[in-house]
């Protein structure tokens, strides 16, 4: 009887134990965890400062929000929504991909086709060369311009 | 007494702006040229009579008149007397009134030419550069007074010119002094360097609209402006080059661009400006461009206008504006009313800007067409740095959602095109002008390509799988092996045609070839500058650690111990924390680093980082100060940049190169005066 | 005088296209547009004095709540005086007038004519909850979720900031930074109250 009473306080003791390292904090997320997601969030207080590197009071209990969030397992999407929940699109480095937002996404390539565009405009506007009076190409030519365009330079200063 | 002797010369050389720009307008319509002679003499009073105004101020500053509100908010009597001078551009105010400063230097410099071949362009650029500078002087008469004094008055301390009614002469007994950063010698000449850029600019710019008013929309505008464009590229670069040196060396970010609005508003004349330089030279050349060359000069003028006004009016958060002000409406006055006339004048003389002759068939891989490439290259990251400022503007105005565009946004799109700027600058100096095929490109490449290959070749034997670091390592030394192949062609060819030798011919070569083989220069410290970007965006590595005394920190092969902390009391009276680390690499002891951490008596702290500099890579290190900090504990940020001194190497090279180029030619005949020149009679040619 | 030489083909004389005209001018008046708005909003950051404040929905930290509720809309509070604070746990003068806050609330709880509505502006909960716990804070309290309500009051809103309206949504009074003592408090809560 007080045999079996002891194994059952070993085995409650033991189960205990077990569970209490169970609920320990996993080994607290280093200083480069915490960076490497902060870096990509800007600071909501201060102006375009990125968190990782931002010296106020607010920005070290942010980061210290985010080594908590680490610690809990939350992934680094769950943890720059909270930031946006909590603090607004502008925490983060580049606008949410979302309604208005997408007029500067179009923005890169439409200029860039504007640019092709204006070339191509261009271009037409040029004669083009007939096959039958292209100079011969080859070396000579190069060396011929360089003393051509050394000529014409001298030139253009007597003038 | 003195202050009011400084506003009141203020006051007079706006109005002598004022009757410059009148006369110039009335002298031009009324064909007389009294009139204009009288605007030429009004703008070269300008510059005395804002000299004076600035020596009041730096008197003011230096003495310690702590009575006037400027001298109060940016000097105090333990500053050095340096730092007190230039702290004259250390504050909006006064920055506005140096900013002037150089537009009448620049606006009487150009007044003092001689102008006989040209009377009909002197009436406009007086009146382009006369109401810049008239602009500017408003802003420091109506809203940013350097000279305002401090009264105090029943609602509390005012800063006015002039006492109102009750109100009493106020007297603080010492300044709040000069903000901790910008005491640094690259922020000391960093606004100099750039205002000098921009006000640089205006030169180039008055000519086009005299070009464009007159209808003389031939080269010669460009010719007389060639070296004022090529010396306000260099000072902006130089400007945008020390505000990198100071955020890498001062900040403790470790890194030297944040893509903050005010940085990308400095860079966008420089954008349109650079492309600006080349097709000039087209235009020079074969006539060709000329519409594109006004659109490149008046988007130049119209953004260092934009960028002033980002930068000062508070409509943009950053950490690097000023302060907000009231300045904000006259810029949208100025700016708009500047827009609708350059594009109306433009619009109007589109016609007459065609090309001069008969365009020669030229062919789609000629230097022209690469020229115009290039061109468009420069326009398209022109518009994405345009458009990501002003977005988080629109977002705001339209949909009252305040959002952030950062640096991943840009980084990932301009690349690309500044990828494609490399490959220009390694095949366009191939090309010749109106003929050109991928033949005779390929014919003169493959000589310079081969040696360019062996880097990217051993970069993959030696494991880079980087595809973005392996296109940049290839294009970077193309271009250099292309640009170096030039030189010895050209020096080559010329010894055997004079028989020279070689170290004689290249001399002589540059020499009569100046604008060429220096923009050549330039074109190799670009190259050096893209060699660090690379390094240092691609490759960059970052701890951060809390330390006991003894531990250590590694990164990249490097073992950096932290040995002790101190600290102590410096003698203008900021507490100085500093720590002792001791670098090794593979064993071996490179030396020893401190990096500190200042905080200032008025509460500003500054991390000033300690950085170890080689050729290949930098390493630099922080003291977190924003962490607690105790000797058991101190926390501290580690930075490897590969190739990060390249920047500054860069920069010392463009610099020359910019020297070789614009270095005046001797004329080989002394060209006499002509005739007396009146307006209209202008002689042939 | 002109270096212009008339060109032997009249062939490249082009006004511009009417398409890029219309391009041109229509993107240059946008451009301005939203300069001049952008201007504009600067120049005006606060809200004004004797404007009607638009509605907004504050969520209430557990604890801290309205009554049973667990969040409350300033519509929801028409007929009273709304003393609304800006706040965070990370700002070193709100502590000096937190005090003068709580017990000004106390003196007008009773009444039932006076709300305060405490609003954490970019905080984090934890530190949060502890300065309200640190200084005995009972009244409703809540975060400023996305800086939402901040913005309509000063958008470039600093801590500590108070701002007061009267029984019919209109904004009667706004305070910059700590009060410094009690009755500055209720020498601009009284007159409210008395209909003033």
């Amino acid at each position: 009887m007080k045999r079996s009473f002891l194994v059952l306080i070993l085995l409650l003791v033991l189960g205990a134990a077990w569970a209490g390292s169970a609920s320990a904090q996993q080994p607290t997320p280093s200083d480069d965890q915490v960076n490497a997601i902060a870096r990509q969030l800007f600071c909501p207080v201060c102006q375009n400062t990125p968190l990782d590197v931002c010296p106020t009071e607010a920005c070290h209990q942010w980061r210290e929000l985010i080594r908590q969030m680490l610690a809990e397992g939350k992934s680094e999407a769950y943890i720059k929504q909270y930031f946006v929940d909590n603090y607004g699109a502008r925490v983060l480095s580049e606008p949410p991909q979302v309604g208005f937002n997408w007029l500067i996404y179009i923005v890169p390539p439409v200029a860039f086709l504007a640019g092709v565009f204006l070339l191509y405009r261009a271009y037409r506007t040029w004669p083009r060369m007939q096959k039958e009076s292209a100079p011969e190409s080859g070396s000579a030519p190069a060396a011929k311009d360089e003393y051509v365009d050394r000529l014409e330079e001298e030139l253009r200063k007597r003038r | 007494m003195l202050a009011d002797f400084g506003f009141g010369v203020l006051v007079l050389t706006f109005l002598v702006a004022l009757f410059g720009i009148a006369a110039g307008i009335y002298g031009y319509s009324k064909k007389e040229g009294r009139w204009v002679e009288s605007a030429r003499r009004a703008m070269l009073l300008t510059f005395p009579l804002v000299t004076l105004g600035v020596l009041s101020l730096v008197f003011l500053l230096v003495s310690g008149h702590y009575e006037i509100k400027y001298v109060y908010e940016v000097t105090s009597s333990t500053m050095p007397l340096y730092l007190k001078v230039t702290a004259l551009w250390g504050g909006q105010a006064g920055s506005l009134l140096f900013w002037s400063w150089l537009m009448s230097a620049f606006a009487s410099a150009v007044m003092l030419r001689q102008w006989d071949r040209d009377r009909e362009f002197l009436p406009w650029v007086a009146v382009v550069t006369g109401a810049t500078l008239a602009f500017f002087l408003s802003l420091s008469l109506f809203f940013e007074n350097p000279f305002a004094r401090w009264w105090q008055t029943a609602s509390g301390e005012v800063g006015a010119m002039f006492q109102s009614a009750g109100a009493t002469p106020l007297v603080p007994p010492d300044g709040a002094g000069l903000n901790p950063l910008l005491r640094h010698p690259g922020m000391i000449i960093h606004p100099p360097m750039l205002y000098l850029g921009f006000v640089s600019f205006v030169i180039p710019f008055s000519f086009a609209i005299a070009a464009l008013v007159t209808g003389r929309t031939d080269d010669r505008w460009i010719r007389i402006t060639r070296r004022w464009a090529l010396w306000a590229w260099l000072f902006l670069s130089c400007g945008l080059v020390l505000g990198m040196w100071w955020a890498y060396d001062v900040l403790g970010w470790g890194g030297y661009w944040g893509w903050d609005p005010v940085e990308i508003a400095a860079l966008m004349p420089w954008l349109v400006g650079l492309p600006f330089l080349h097709t000039v030279m087209i235009q020079e050349k074969r006539g060709m461009f000329k519409r594109l060359n006004m659109v490149l000069i008046i988007l130049t003028y119209v953004m260092v206008i934009f960028g002033t006004f980002l930068t000062r009016s508070g409509v943009l958060s950053s950490v690097h504006a000023f302060a907000e002000s009231a300045i904000g409406p006259m810029f949208f006055i100025f700016i708009g009313f500047t827009l609708i006339a350059s594009i109306s004048l433009l619009i109007h003389r589109w016609e007459g800007l065609k090309s001069e002759v008969p365009l020669e068939s030229t062919s789609l891989l000629s230097r022209e067409a690469l020229f115009l490439l290039a061109a468009v290259l420069f326009g398209v990251i022109f518009i994405v740095c345009f458009s990501g400022v002003v977005f988080p503007l629109a977002s705001e105005a339209v949909v009252n959602q305040q959002i952030t565009v950062g640096p991943p946004w840009y980084k990932h799109i301009v690349g690309p095109f500044f990828a494609g700027l490399l490959l220009l600058m390694g095949v366009t100096p191939l090309s010749s002008w109106t003929y050109g095929t991928l033949k005779m490109i390929g014919r003169s490449a493959w000589k310079p390509a081969v040696p360019a290959l062996v880097v990217p070749v051993v970069l993959l034997v030696t494991g880079m799988r980087d595809v973005v670091a392996l296109v940049g390592f290839t294009l970077a030394p193309f271009a250099v092996c292309v640009t170096l192949y030039e030189f010895g062609r050209g020096a080559a060819a010329r010894a055997r045609s004079q028989g020279e030798n070689l170290v004689v011919a290249l001399w002589r070569l540059v020499g009569r070839n100046r604008r060429r083989y220096g923009g050549y220069i330039i074109h190799i410290a670009m190259v050096m500058m893209a060699l660090a970007i690379l390094g240092i965006e691609l490759f960059q590595t970052t701890t951060q650690r809390s330390l006991a005394t003894g531990e250590s920190i590694q990164l990249n092969g490097y073992t950096i111990r932290y040995d002790s902390l101190a600290q102590f009391t410096y003698t203008d009276g900021r507490m100085v924390t500093r720590a002792v680390m001791s670098v090794f690499k593979d064993g071996k002891f490179l030396g020893e680093l401190y990096p500190r951490y200042d905080l200032f008596p008025d509460g500003q702290p500054m991390t000033i980082p300690a950085i170890r500099s080689t050729l290949a890579d930098d390493l630099y290190i922080v003291l977190v100060n924003w962490e607690n900090i105790s000797v058991l504990q101190t926390p501290f940020k580690v930075f490897h940049n590969p190739l990060v001194s390249w920047l500054w190497l860069g920069s010392l090279v463009f610099i020359f190169g910019t020297l070789v180029a614009a270095w005046p030619d001797k004329d080989p005949v002394a060209v006499p005066a002509t005739m007396k020149a009146g307006y209209g009679t202008s002689p042939a040619n | 005088m002109s270096q212009n030489t008339q060109p032997a083909s009249a062939s490249r004389r082009r006004p511009v296209p009417l398409w890029a005209q219309i391009i041109v001018w229509v993107g240059l008046l946008a451009l301005l547009a939203l300069i001049g708005v952008s201007v504009a909003r600067s120049q005006h950051k606060i809200i004004g004095v004797g404007s009607s404040v638009p509605d907004f929905n504050l969520t209430l930290f557990d604890r801290y709540g309205y009554g049973d509720r667990t969040a409350v809309k300033l519509s929801d509070l028409h007929g009273k005086v709304v003393l609304v604070n800006f706040w965070a746990s990370w700002c070193v003068p709100c502590e000096s007038e937190a005090a003068f806050l709580e017990s000004a609330w106390r003196s007008y709880q009773r009444s039932g004519k006076v709300v305060f509505l405490g609003v954490d502006y970019v905080d984090t909960p934890a530190e949060a909850l502890s300065y309200l716990a640190k200084f005995g804070i009972s009244y409703p309290n809540g975060p400023d979720l996305q800086t939402r309500i901040s913005q309509i009051f000063n958008r470039s809103l600093g801590v500590p900031e108070t701002y007061v309206i009267d029984q019919k949504g209109v904004l009667r009074s706004v305070q910059i930074g700590p009060f410094q003592s009690a009755d500055q408090i209720q020498a601009v809560l009284d007159p409210l109250l008395a209909g003033k």
